[in-house]
Parts: C-alpha cells; sequence; structure tokens
C-alpha cells in the first residue's frame, strides 16, 4: 500500500470539502444510527484527533508509542488551569494547553527516541506510567491528586475579571460568549477535527511525510542516503504530542475538570486499537478506527441483563436465559470483551484494518482502488 | 579534468589498525584518482570491509590519515549521513531499498537529501511541485530499463532489479564518490553481465567508484586500477594487466586458478 501520494490540487479540495460535510452534518446522519447527541459526537472529534495525531507517529514512521496518554493529560490540566488563571475563553486554553503538550512530547520523544521498536514503546510507556503516578500523587498541588483538577467559580481568572466577566453558576468554557456545550461544543470540536486532518492531509502529500515512510522501510538506507533520521521523528513524535494535547484540551473544554486517569497506560492503547482497527497509515482509517470504538462502546457498555432478555424474547425460556448467560459478560462493564473480539476479527481477517475493508469492497465492484486516496 | 595533475578523491596514508590482537589494516596507502574505477581485491578476511569503512569515517584508525577531498575522515566518527552528504554514496551487498515504496519515489527520496541537507522540516511542501525532481528520477529509471515498473512498489523487484535501483538511488546525488559493496553478490551470472554493463555506463559519466569485489570477471571487466589485499596489507597495486601476471598475487589470492 502506498501511502504517500502526489495527488492533484483539485482532489485534495475535494477530499477536504467531503470530510468537512461528512463531520459538519453529524449530527444529522448519526441520528440514523442512534448517535445523535452531542455526548457522543464530541467524542467522535476528540478521539478523531487524538487517532489522527497518533497515525501521524506510528502509522508513518512506525514507531509504537505506548505514552500518548501523558499528553492527553497535559493538554486536559494545561486547558483546566487556564480556566482557572485567565479565562474561560477556550482561545488561550487550546494554545496552551497545545503548546505545553509539545513541551512534554519535546523532552519525552529526545529520550525514547534514542531507542528504536519495543525499547522505545517500553520508554514511552514508562513515561506516561511516571507522569500519571506524579499528577495522581506527588503533583497533588497541580493535578489536585485523585479528586481531580475542577473549574471553581472563586479561580481568580485574570483575563476575565480585568475584563469584567462575571460567571455566575458553574463556570463553562466559552468562545466569545458561545458556550460550548451540547451542540456548540461539538461544532468547535468539529472546527478542531477539520483543521487537524487538513494538516494531517498536507503532511502526507509532502516530502516530508514521504521520508517519514522511507524511514519505516529502511532506515540503514535512509542514513546512508544523507537523512539524519533523529530529528525526523522528533518532529514527527512532537506533532502527535500536540494532536494528543489539543484533544486532551478539548475533553476539558466539553467537561471542565481533569483527572489523572486520563493519563493512564488503558488511554494510550486505546488509541493504539483505534489506529489500528481503522487502518494504521491511511488518512481517514484512524477516525473511523475512533469512531467505531466509541460508537461500540456506546452501544454495548449501555446493554444489561434487562435489554438481553427482550433481545432474545423471541427464544424459548431455557434458550434465552443460555443466551442471556453467555452473552451478558460481553455486554455493560465488560464491553471490552467485545471490542477484543472485534479487534481480534479485525486484524486476523484485514490486517490492514477497516480501511483495507473498504479497498476491497471498491475492489469487487471493479473500481480501481485509489489507494492513498483512502 | 584539464589539469595535468593527477586529482585525488581519496587519499588513505599510513593507516593501521588493529582489532584485540588481530592486525586487520598493516600501513595502507591508497590513492583513488579522480574518474577512475579502483577495484579493491582479497580473499575472505583479507580486510575489505575494514579498509571499506575506514576509508568512510566510520572505523577509526589506530594511526595514519584520511582525506576525502578537503575533509579529514581520520576521526572515524562520521555518521552515515554526514558521509553522504560529502558526497561519497554507497551500494550494500545486500541492496538497501525502500520496499514498501514506488520505484519513482525510492529514487525521488535521495533527491531531496541531495537537495536539502539531512534535515529540513517542510511539512506543508507539497510533493507534486516538486516536478525537477520527479522528472530526473524518471529519467535515470529509463536509463536503467526501470520505467515501466515506476510505480510498482520496489520490494518485488528481482535482486537484479534491486541493485539497479540502488545505484539509480545513489547515482541521482550526483556522488563524488561511488561506493560498491560486492555489487554483484549473489546474482545469477546472467544479472552479473546486466550490472557490469551498468556499471561500465556509469564509468562513462566520469564517476569515482570503488568497487569491492571478489568475482574476478567484474574486477577485470571494469577497473582502471587494482590494489590487492591480503592479510590487512595491499601486496600489489597497478592496471588489470600488471595485477594478472603479478605472482604475489597469484600466490596469495588466484592460487593455480587461471583468469
Amino acid at each position: 500500500m502506498q501511502t504517500i501520494v502526489a495527488s492533484s490540487r483539485t482532489r485534495d479540495t475535494l477530499l477536504l470539502a467531503l470530510f468537512s460535510a461528512v463531520v459538519l452534518t453529524a449530527p444529522l446522519w448519526a441520528k440514523a444510527i442512534g448517535a445523535g447527541y452531542p455526548d457522543l459526537l464530541q467524542k467522535f472529534a476528540i478521539f478523531g484527533l487524538f487517532a489522527i495525531g497518533y497515525n501521524l507517529l506510528f502509522g508513518l514512521t512506525g514507531y509504537l508509542s505506548f505514552g500518548h496518554a501523558a499528553f492527553l493529560g497535559v493538554g486536559s490540566y494545561a486547558t483546566v488551569w487556564s480556566f482557572k488563571l485567565l479565562t474561560m475563553n477556550v482561545i488561550p486554553a487550546v494554545l496552551l494547553a497545545v503548546a505545553i503538550s509539545a513541551l512534554f512530547a519535546l523532552v519525552i520523544g529526545f529520550l525514547s527516541l534514542r531507542r528504536t521498536g519495543i525499547y522505545f514503546s517500553i520508554l514511552t510507556l514508562a513515561f506516561a506510567q511516571m507522569s500519571y503516578n506524579l499528577a495522581y500523587s506527588v503533583l497533588t498541588p497541580i493535578t489536585n491528586g485523585e479528586t481531580g483538577l475542577r473549574v471553581l467559580r472563586n479561580d481568580p481568572r485574570v483575563l476575565d475579571a480585568a475584563l469584567g466577566v462575571q460567571v455566575e453558576g458553574s463556570p463553562l468554557a466559552d468562545l466569545f460568549g458561545i458556550t460550548l456545550t451540547g451542540y456548540s461544543g461539538f461544532y468547535f470540536c468539529a472546527a478542531l477535527l477539520i483543521f487537524g486532518f487538513w494538516v494531517s492531509l498536507r503532511i502526507f502529500r509532502s516530502p516530508f511525510g514521504m521520508k517519514l515512510v522511507a524511514i519505516k522501510s529502511n532506515q540503514t538506507r535512509m542514513e546512508y542516503t544523507g537523512f539524519n533520521p533523529r530529528p525526523y521523528l522528533l518532529s514527527a513524535f512532537v506533532i502527535s504530542g500536540m494532536y494528543a494535547g489539543l484533544a486532551g484540551s478539548l475533553m476539558a473544554i466539553v467537561d471542565p475538570l481533569a483527572g489523572a486517569e486520563r493519563m493512564q497506560w488503558t488511554a494510550s492503547g486505546e488509541v493504539v486499537l483505534m489506529t489500528i482497527l481503522g487502518g494504521v497509515g491511511t488518512l481517514i482509517g484512524p477516525i473511523i478506527g475512533a469512531a467505531t470504538i466509541k460508537y461500540f462502546e456506546n452501544i454495548f457498555s449501555s446493554f444489561n441483563d434487562q435489554v438481553l432478555q427482550q433481545a432474545f424474547d423471541f427464544l424459548p425460556g431455557w434458550l434465552a436465559d443460555i443466551m442471556v448467560t453467555v452473552t451478558s459478560p460481553f455486554v455493560g462493564d465488560g464491553w471490552h470483551l467485545t471490542l477484543g473480539v472485534l479487534f481480534m476479527v479485525i486484524i486476523i481477517f484485514l490486517p490492514g484494518g477497516i480501511m483495507e475493508g473498504v479497498r476491497r469492497i471498491a475492489g469487487l465492484f471493479g473500481r480501481k482502488p485509489e489507494e492513498g486516496q483512502a | 579534468m584539464s589539469e595535468t595533475s593527477r586529482n585525488i578523491v581519496l587519499s588513505i596514508r599510513g593507516v593501521n589498525k588493529t582489532f584485540g590482537g588481530l592486525k586487520a589494516l598493516s600501513n595502507i596507502n591508497l590513492e583513488i584518482e579522480e574518474g577512475k574505477t579502483h577495484a579493491i581485491i582479497g580473499p575472505n578476511g583479507a580486510g575489505k570491509s575494514t579498509l571499506l569503512n575506514t576509508c568512510i569515517g566510520r572505523i577509526r584508525p589506530d594511526s595514519g590519515s584520511i582525506r576525502f577531498l578537503d575533509h579529514d575522515l581520520t576521526g572515524g566518527d562520521m555518521k552515515p549521513h554526514d558521509i553522504n552528504q560529502l558526497g561519497i554514496s554507497r551500494v550494500f551487498q545486500t541492496p538497501e531499498i525502500f520496499p514498501e515504496l514506488t520505484l519513482l519515489n525510492n529514487v525521488m527520496i535521495p533527491a531531496f537529501a541531495h537537495k536539502e541537507g539531512s534535515f529540513r522540516f517542510n511539512p506543508f511542501s507539497a510533493l507534486r511541485t516538486e516536478k525537477a525532481i520527479e522528472e530526473e528520477a524518471m529519467s535515470l529509471l529509463e536509463d536503467f530499463g526501470l520505467a515501466d515498473q515506476a510505480h510498482h512498489h520496489a520490494g518485488n523487484l528481482s535482486r537484479g532489479n534491486k541493485r539497479r535501483l540502488e545505484l539509480a538511488m545513489c547515482l541521482i546525488q550526483h556522488p563524488k564518490l561511488l561506493l560498491l559493496d560486492e555489487p554483484t553478490a549473489g546474482m545469477a551470472r546472467h544479472d552479473t553481465n546486466r550490472t557490469i554493463e551498468l556499471l561500465k555506463k556509469i564509468k562513462l559519466r566520469g564517476m569515482t567508484k570503488v568497487i569491492i569485489e571478489h568475482d574476478m570477471h567484474v574486477v577485470f571487466s571494469l577497473a582502471d586500477r587494482i590494489s590487492v589485499l591480503a592479510q590487512g596489507t595491499i601486496i600489489a597495486e597497478g592496471e588489470p594487466d600488471e595485477i594478472k601476471g603479478h605472482p604475489k598475487v597469484r600466490e596469495a589470492y588466484l592460487g593455480s586458478a587461471e583468469i
């Protein structure tokens, strides 16, 4: 599969327009699949961004980071602190979150990229777990430990105070007077998702992106070809860290609090799953992977035995009981079992993820698969 | 070059290298002239690879000096990308290419290294605007008979074609020195002959080359000058005809075999 292509400007513009249209009309079409409410749509956009950024590192360079949740957490904390100290306006919060996560990524990336392969993954995991434990205990004055960092009514908010903005009730994030909750929150996330997609598209169409893929393909040749792989890898690491920081920031914007659990390794693992499920190294795949996981999480985790009982009502009583017993571990809190099965099925039958399935179906209909486009 | 004096690209003087108690290189003197193809031959374990890696500053000699044009490479602390940026391209025993990329991209990437240096952060520049590089890469692929596969993945090529591709990747950088480490190793006779033809063509471009090889057929078809390495020392050096008849060479390397 060819990842980086020199696509024409018209085709890219079309792709971006199509993407924007699908994202912005999500509140309409998502109703049809039972996902038409803002909380879930926000999650699609936020985790979509997280996965796009992660894919720029893992998909292009092949370096599997197992610690990107650290940047997610850093972005959230930075955002909440901006809400506490500066203003409830989201612009400074987002900029601060992205800048600080870039700084973190620079340090962690610089140290972790001294190693490759599994050792790189372990180093990133170690840094992320360190961050998690620091946030949970030692850095309590900054992170408020296990309670999590919250925005309070009597926080200083110097910019808001200077401008005479008063907070009534519990403080909510806003964009120049528009409160970012519900659908307005979703549209803010969607706008940033489209921007993030555009940046990713540009990288996928650039010599820079091609060099990242070349590092994945053959690092020895890359070195003897005159490139120093380290700064390329570090750039990719920092860029993907900034995406993670942005995603973390958006999490804190739609729900103004930040907790240490956002940094835990399960969150790092989740973005790896999303990227692989959707299609590593493809433009759209990671977003589809993120949306798929969040969608199924939403459906399956809401099921309980009662719902199952109703679903199997058409069966004879004794058979329905068996079916309920068998399926109940896969729903509710146990929905991760379903995720595991889904993941295994996809990886065994479609190693290229959902995007490979799309390409195969496109191939069946006689259309020449447009590699790299998808 | 119109100058009457010889232009020396690579000059190695009095180089010694010991690994543990083993004398890998002893008192090596070598001068590679511009535009010439210089072959280094010798039996297995003669020190060919050590010499090659010393030449490009990857191994630090115990004594002696190595100069490439105006650069002193004696320190032995050169990174592969530094070596390449000085103008030395290298072909490996096993072709090192980018198997997941198309042939065209394989050839374009080295051109970027030549144009932009070892690192440039330009994630927003578009690949489609790099027409000059694409055209040069395409014309090289045509010269090497690979143009019809330009948009296929390089991983599916035959051994011989991978070697041709690797040579194209080196040539697009217009290197001042091309190092070939056993360029026909593991190839069938047919592919070997095709590679020799190709290397002869490159010779017409006046490129300076160092070939490490033990296939005599390849060496005598291509080399302007031959150095014979045995047990870490150069036991003979000269034109191919001189080497063919050299008694010491026959004894140390060629044995009783007819050339």
